[in-house]
């Protein structure tokens, strides 16, 4: 069943659960959308992190945006939108209210440190997920460690890498 | 101006000019409320970074509804979290509606083609990344291994693999 109240506690569920930057939530979407409910395939989910990166603003906020505005129209963008940071207004607002002094919560330390190890298993798994969209060729996996490197050792931004790979993509269609 | 609309303007301002989402957004956040607004000082400044980093959902919404409430109360808080996302979300609704009505066009289609694999490249340096910071000794490598095994093996749900995480952390510090 595809209800549009459905997609948005799905994403109010993913904004409760995303710890540690928008991309710890790509795994959480990919589950919930993708796999579970199945109302994006997976290559369209790759599209849709890309175009989320070309646009200012946090990725996590624009991907919610764009799959609610693909399911449901723009009633569903502003739902997906709106599910995926309103448990952060709602948390963030209550800390301001209350004034917890977060660092001296000794086992909320405790709950992170073991939270941030999970992030890099979560990413990984998707990565994994994600890649086997991928055609198993010479030059699509080098384009993908060749992005790897360049971000990791040379930190070019993300949007030159976006471009640069849709403009080859464009001129070299017999070979992607 | 008021407040409110003046909080609105300054995150607004954030969200529009700020690729690469979350941390890539503090250095202007820093910028426009800690010296040109003089909202915070230095050092709140990163209380309120530490806290949106502990807690659920982006960085950016966080830290703008964290120090909208700070400065404007209940409806500043509004207004930062509104401001921040507002332009992303006009950007997208319109991006959206054109990539879809072309998603059969065979230029696209190419176009779409040769990003993936670099999608899947940038997730996996985010992946890096946070690595860098979050594996600093054995037992943190012992629960990334755990959890990795549980999710592609196990197949559990990844918030189960979160909560699960917390728990070890709990146990293992």
């Amino acid at each position: 069943m595809k209800s549009i109240l459905k997609m948005f506690f799905i994403f109010m569920k993913i904004g409760t659960f995303t710890l540690g930057g928008g991309y710890a939530m790509i795994p959480l979407i990919e589950e919930e959308i993708v796999q579970k409910n199945q109302w994006i395939g997976q290559e369209e989910f790759i599209d849709i992190i890309a175009i989320s990166q070309t646009i200012p603003g946090a990725m996590a906020i624009n991907t919610s945006t764009y799959i609610g505005y693909r399911l449901f129209g723009f009633k569903g963008a502003v739902l997906g939108c709106v599910g995926t940071i309103l448990p952060s207004i709602i948390i963030m607002i209550g800390i301001a209210v209350y004034f917890i002094k977060f660092q001296e919560v000794e086992i909320l330390k405790t709950v992170f440190k073991g939270i941030r190890p999970a992030v890099v298993a979560l990413i990984c798994s998707a990565v994994l997920r994600l890649s086997k969209t991928l055609p198993r060729k010479f030059l699509h996996l080098s384009w993908m460690l060749l992005t790897v490197i360049c971000i990791t050792f040379f930190q070019i931004h993300p949007i030159w890498i976006i471009i640069i790979s849709g403009t080859m993509g464009f001129y070299l269609k017999e070979y992607v | 101006m008021s407040i409110i609309g003046k909080i609105f303007l300054t995150f607004m301002k954030i969200g529009a000019f700020s690729f690469g989402g979350g941390l890539a957004m503090l250095p202007l956040i820093e910028k426009e409320i800690v010296y040109r607004n003089n909202w915070v000082t230095p050092d709140q400044f990163v209380d309120i970074i530490a806290i949106s980093q502990m807690t659920p959902g982006p960085i950016a919404i966080n830290t703008s509804t964290f120090c909208g409430y700070k400065v404007g109360g209940l409806l500043g808080a509004l207004a930062g979290s509104v401001g921040v996302a507002i332009v992303s979300f006009c950007l997208i609704t319109i991006l959206a509606k054109h990539i879809i009505k072309r998603k059969d066009n065979p230029s696209m289609k190419a176009v779409f083609k040769g990003i993936r694999p670099a999608v899947v490249g940038l997730i996996l340096s985010a992946a890096i990344s946070v690595g860098k910071t979050a594996l600093v000794d054995v037992k943190s490598i012992i629960i990334c291994l755990i959890i990795f095994f549980m999710l592609v093996r196990l197949k559990i749900h990844p918030i189960l693999g979160i909560i699960g995480a917390a728990i070890m952390g709990i146990i293992l510090y």
